[in-house]
């Protein structure tokens, strides 16, 4: 029975930069919830309050900065998975 | 351009795709993939997602309900973006479980049932069909708007014509490509291959079209933007409802897709890949949709009222006299429907055979052991080209039977929700230990029904399977049945409706029935696996040492995997056994492994059924199999504690030497006090002796006798004290003493113990602030005063300074109170601080104070006993103790230690 290393409490200056890379990415799906709910606060009570081209350049704004810091965080994470906090990855 | 000149070109790009995915199988097979399987091939194949609804739908969406259509792109774009949270343990549970479909791995999460298999296969048929049926007809459609340029006026048998015709081209190319291998769990390189040309080519399309209306029709990005706020296009409607419940369908639809799991996960050749698709496939999504808000509004601007703006995509470019570019649009959509539905019916055509055909035919021959001649392969594989015939015919029929003029997307969108029912099963059998398979059956089939009855069956149009006055009134006249209104909430828009009470009630019916059932110990083990996928990807539950022969074995994993691919995997297990030959030992981990290889063709249950079926009563059941798990968890909790048990030697070794050094010291003090204490107890002893002698001996005056009587009186007294305070300490060392609480303030028992320690010989000067001691105490008042005298009394006997000198300092903090003794002598050396609380030990030597070294020791059980404690602290100049007491004492549950 071998048991996996324990993992060390305190991690050297890169893999601590790989952590936080990770984090900042599980929390992306996050902000484009909150990105993507903006939408819901827009009015269109009344004749001339209605969402024109602005609403649709928010949206794809929007959605294009999430992508392309998606594309960043992901650039930036290193496939190297020996470091997985979820522990070792393949068999 | 002729109609018949478009037919042939798109059966150009047919031969074209046929040709493509010919050579990707024959590099495959050559071993030159690592083209085929990269990301960019892996991204583009996932744009399967982006169908012909999306291809010419969402224009007719953007053009009817505005930025809504976004909704469909917006919730992948989240679950991409967030592959980290679900695809990720998606992907790796694919491979380490070697799942083959979407059925397959709510059935193997759920301890391989067979019945859940059949389940979700049911529901991904159901509502796949009118998908596919969208399919048919965006194809049948794009092909009459070029045969009306071409003058035809297509009627009903033209459609039906074409429609057929496409559904039997799509069945041969998918049969040919999709159903070439049996282990479904191998990617089919030419189909991905293929998909990956046609996303290629749809994306290119799309793009074409946008440009020439931006910048050919419109004039440029600005004049565009001018002309959409001019437009009649509503682009944003005041229904926060069906944004939000669209991005979750959208989103939710993603994961639980047939087809889209079988790219994701099946066809997934590298977890690595999904890092790059998690931003390149909602970039390819952008990009589709950036220029479907400009087309519809120049389509509305262009085309005559009445035109279905589904349609525009193809129409705009007619109309402005760009045959070429509309052919580029009609091959776009034309290959946004035929890789949908290609992939679509390979991922359905799998779970079929696997969880409903097999299991069946198993079941039939049950009588016959599986060890026969004949080959099972020949079943499955026709099972799976019949199955993808089969599926190509109820889209067909539905295409026939529904409303035709129903917008695409209104039909897709009730596809999802039909599919999305599955996520409850899936997300929980992921993330949550305690489902159960019951729970994820009720939900199900909970799901099912609601869906059925309030979005389904109402597409087929009034009175077709539901009557009117059922839709008004509800079923047996309950107005809470009705479809569109459940529970008699009317107010909401049907879809929404639809998927509200449909995921609801689905969820919660999985919960609560998870929670109330117990499952079944192979549940209990594949959860554990499913859950936990991060931490062990390889354990898996053993089979025990069977007596099969190796030979049946062999014999029905060749009627499996085929003779020579059978052959070599036993041929190469022998040879990791070091065995010549070509037939390995049946060892646990060779059967398990064999299982997993049979999964990859006819899914977990039905490779599970099989071995079991082999090895018949010989197999460990199923607890024995938790007994093994549970026993490698033990070792793994023992390892856990023996390390912890180390460390914690470790620390007890260093407390043991500093405790020893303690001892020695302590055992030369009590040496030390022994001499010291039969001296002490010798010495009035033979005073006593001695002048006892005397007066028995009489002959004294009565002044020697009186004298002589005092003196023993005065030695007996000094030995009565000792013993009790050796007696004193023994009580409250055993904590037998009895607290009596009393209040009082503390300059009071100041005054008591200055008066009682004999400080009347005046050498001693005490030096007292009344002010602080105004602090009223509840405790052992008569205790306390024993310990202040202690105190004083030792600064009167122990301070060496010339003009002795005591502080008294009363300190408040919160609910503590401190008491400082501090006295101007040499204090105490420090090497004995650590002693001068023990029994017996004593600072000074002689007996200068006449004491057995009991006072401080007797103080300290004191103040434990009050709750509080006292210390010595060094000073800068003299002696210092310091008292410390909880300002309120509760003595009631001091009493019974």
């Amino acid at each position: 029975m071998s048991r996996k290393p324990k993992p060390t409490v305190f991690l050297q200056r890169a893999s601590y930069r790989q952590r936080r890379l990770r984090d900042a990415s599980k929390l992306l799906p996050f902000v484009g919830i909150v990105l993507f709910a903006i939408p819901l606060a827009w009015t269109t009570q009344g004749p001339d309050q209605k969402v024109g081209s602005l609403g649709l350049i928010y949206v794809f704004g929007a959605w294009f900065a999430l992508i392309a810091v998606s594309g960043v965080l992901t650039s930036l994470i290193r496939p190297d998975r020996t470091e997985d906090d979820n522990g070792p990855p393949e068999p | 351009m002729s109609f018949n000149a478009l037919i042939a070109i798109a059966l150009g790009y047919v031969v074209f795709l046929f040709f493509i995915a010919f050579l990707a199988e024959r590099r495959a097979k050559a071993g030159q993939n690592s083209w085929v399987s990269s990301p960019w091939i892996y991204t583009l194949s996932i744009s399967i997602y982006c169908t012909a609804w999306t291809f010419y739908g969402a224009v007719g969406y953007a053009a009817r309900s505005g930025l809504e259509f976004v909704t469909i792109y917006l919730g992948p774009t989240l679950v991409m973006v967030g592959w980290w949270w679900i695809l990720r343990r998606l992907v790796r549970i694919g491979r380490a479980q070697r799942i083959t479909s979407i059925a397959d791995l709510v059935s193997s999460r759920f301890g391989k049932s067979t019945q859940l298999g059949m389940i979700v296969t049911v529901i991904s048929v159901i509502a796949a069909t009118p998908y596919i049926a969208l399919q048919l007809q965006s194809v049948t459609l794009s092909f009459a708007v070029f045969a009306e340029t071409g003058g035809a006026n297509w009627n009903e048998a033209d459609f039906n014509a074409a429609a057929v015709w496409t559904s039997v081209g799509l069945a041969v190319f998918t049969v040919i490509f999709g159903t070439r291998n049996l282990d479904a769990n191998e990617r089919h390189h030419g189909v991905v291959m293929a998909i990956a040309v046609e996303a290629v080519v749809k994306l290119l399309a799309l793009v074409a079209v946008g440009v020439f209306v931006v910048w050919g029709i419109g004039g440029g990005p600005s004049e565009i933007l001018d002309r959409i706020d001019n437009s009649d296009i509503v682009l944003w409607h005041n229904d926060g409802g069906r944004w939000i419940s669209l991005i979750f369908l959208s989103a939710a639809a993603f994961l639980c897709l047939p087809r889209m799991y079988q790219v994701l996960v099946v066809e997934n050749a590298d977890e690595r890949h999904l890092q790059i698709a998690s931003w390149a496939f909602p970039l390819y999504l952008f990009v589709m949709s950036l220029f479907v808000v400009p087309i519809a509004v120049v389509g509305l601007d262009l085309m005559p009222p009445g035109s279905n703006p589904d349609l525009f995509v193809v129409t705009v470019p007619l109309s402005e006299g760009r045959d070429g570019l509309a052919v580029l649009s009609f091959l776009g959509g034309f290959s946004s429907a035929t890789s949908m539905v290609i992939v679509a019916t390979i991922a359905l055509a799998t779970m079929v055979s696997n969880h409903i055909v097999v299991p069946i035919w198993l079941r039939l021959q049950a009588n016959q052991h599986a060890v026969m001649s004949g080959d099972v392969r020949h079943v499955i594989l026709l099972s799976r080209r019949l199955t993808v015939a089969g599926i190509l015919g109820l889209g067909y029929l539905y295409y026939r039977f529904s409303v035709g003029g129903t917008a695409l997307a209104t039909i897709g969108l009730i596809s999802f929700t039909g599919t999305v029912q599955v996520l409850p099963a899936m997300i929980g059998g992921i993330f949550w230990r305690g489902a159960t398979g019951i729970g994820a059956a009720a939900g199900l089939v909970t799901g099912l029904i609601v869906w059925l009855w309030t979005l389904f069956l109402p597409t087929f149009g009034t009175d077709a399977v539901i009557s009117q006055a059922v839709m008004d009134h509800g079923l047996f006249g309950l107005s809470i049945l009705r479809p569109e209104a459940l529970f008699g909430i009317s107010g909401l828009d049907p879809l929404v409706h639809g998927i509200f009470w449909s995921m609801l009630l689905n969820t919660a019916m999985f919960v609560i029935c998870s929670l109330l059932t117990f499952p079944a110990p192979l549940e209990r083990l594949q959860g554990a696996q499913f859950v936990n996928v991060f931490d062990h990807s390889t354990a898996a539950p053993a089979w025990t040492n069977a007596a099969t022969g190796a030979e049946d074995l062999l014999i029905m994993s060749q009627r499996i995997m085929g003779s020579a691919e059978a052959q070599a995997l036993f041929e190469q297990e022998a040879l990791d056994q070091g065995k010549s030959g070509y037939l390995p030992e049946v060892t646990p981990t060779f059967i398990e492994k064999l299982e997993r290889e049979l999964a990859g063709s006819v899914g977990a249950a039905t490779a599970h059924a099989m071995i079991l079926q082999l090895i018949g009563g010989s197999s460990v059941s199923v607890e024995d199999l938790i007994a093994v798990a549970d026993e490698a968890a033990q070792i793994l909790e023992y390892s856990n504690r023996l390390e912890a048990k180390s460390k914690e030697q470790e620390s007890t070794a260093r407390a043991l030497r500093a405790a020893n050094e303690k001892l020695t010291a302590l055992s030369i003090q009590k040496d030390a006090f022994l001499s010291q204490i039969s001296h002490e107890l010798r010495t009035p002893m033979t005073s006593i002796r001695s002048f006892s002698d005397i007066l028995r001996e009489g002959e004294m005056s009565q002044d020697e006798y009186r004298r002589y009587a005092a003196i023993i009186h005065a030695e007996a007294e000094r030995l009565t004290r000792l013993l009790d305070d050796l007696l004193d300490l023994a009580v409250l060392e055993h904590g037998q003493v009895v607290l009596r609480e009393q209040t009082g303030r503390m300059s009071d028992l100041l005054d008591r113990a200055l008066g009682a320690a004999g400080l009347q010989d005046g050498v001693l000067k005490v030096v007292r602030d009344p002010k602080t001691e105004d602090v009223v105490l509840t405790t052992d008042l008569d205790r306390l005063v024993q310990v202040f005298i202690n105190l004083i009394s030792n600064a009167r006997k122990y301070c060496d300074a010339k003009k002795p000198q005591l502080k008294i300092k009363v300190t408040r903090e919160g609910q503590t109170c401190t008491v400082d003794f501090i006295d101007n002598g040499s204090g105490i050396a420090p090497e004995k601080r650590a002693l001068i609380f023990e029994k017996f030990s004593r600072v000074a030597d002689g007996s200068k104070a006449g004491g057995a070294g009991l006072g401080l020791a007797i103080c300290r059980e004191i103040m434990q006993r009050l709750g509080g404690d006292v210390t010595y602290v060094a000073h800068k100049s003299g002696a210092s103790f310091r008292v410390r007491l909880p300002h309120v004492q509760r003595v009631d549950a001091l009493e019974e230690t």
